[in-house]
């Protein structure tokens, strides 16, 4: 059994705890050895915006998290153009060790994952 | 088929408990069967035994809770989502030396692991309220 597993994260990173707990559910997924990808899409791209500073909310930093996903077996992070070109966010506001997925690209690629989760 | 249904909205702010009520019993009723229930996210606040709306107001952990009794349904609150929220059973109140608990009895407390499991075992795995 080798399936592949989609968690879309649509939200912003310090909206209540929704970002976190999308995270925690790919981290699960990977420790399954299941393939496990992230998607960011709608709110979920301020996720990987540079220059994050919770502490004085205070809340732990996601984008740190979002970098370390690879030691836990999350190759890459993909991130839907459309949703940044919404929010007029450019790419060098975003921290690296992305994957970007051009226009058109999301159906495709959400459609070759076994199973998706959404948050 | 074989359905498992993960509910994060929370009854009081959010139509996701009482939509995946409604969609639970209408699987039932055709003869579905319903693998596992999974409350993560506010949906965990579905598990509390002390949510008290006025007698005219629908209570839906209440209700919630009698169907899953009825049915013997296999249904599993998120442990570190119900931590972070107040939703807690006797042992982990125990543990961390809580004055109460109140995690509704059908209900058990365990991990993620379980929401990955039921979407890979189930035919189907619908999402209410993200």
């Amino acid at each position: 059994m080798n399936h592949s597993v989609c968690i879309i994260s649509t939200r912003a990173p310090y909206h209540g705890h929704a970002a976190r707990e999308a995270l925690d559910a790919a981290l699960v997924s990977a420790s399954y050895d299941l393939n496990t990808s992230v998607l960011l899409m709608g709110d979920g791209v301020y996720q990987l915006l540079n220059h994050q500073s919770p502490e004085q909310l205070p809340r732990k930093n996601l984008s740190a998290l979002l970098k370390a996903l690879p030691l836990y077996g999350i190759d890459s992070v993909f991130v839907d153009y459309e949703s940044l070109q919404e929010r007029d966010i450019s790419e060098d506001q975003l921290s690296e060790g992305y994957t970007l997925l051009e226009e058109g690209g999301l159906a495709p690629f959400i459609a070759q994952h076994d199973k998706v989760l959404n948050f | 088929m074989k359905y498992a249904l993960a509910i994060y909205g929370a009854p009081a702010t959010s139509q996701a408990a009482q939509t995946a009520l409604h969609f639970a019993k209408a699987l039932i009723n055709k003869g579905h069967s319903i693998h596992r229930l999974f409350f993560y996210q506010d949906g965990v606040h579905t598990a509390t035994t002390l949510a008290s709306p006025p007698q005219d107001e629908q209570n839906l952990p209440a209700d919630w809770a009698a169907f899953i009794g009825e049915h013997q349904l296999d249904s599993v609150v998120c442990i570190a989502a119900a931590l972070r929220r107040g939703v807690i059973d006797a042992s982990e109140a125990e543990r961390y030396e809580r004055p109460a608990h109140n995690l509704t009895d059908p209900h058990q407390l365990s991990g993620l692991g379980q929401l990955i499991d039921a979407g890979l075992e189930a035919d189907r795995l619908v999402t209410f309220g993200s």
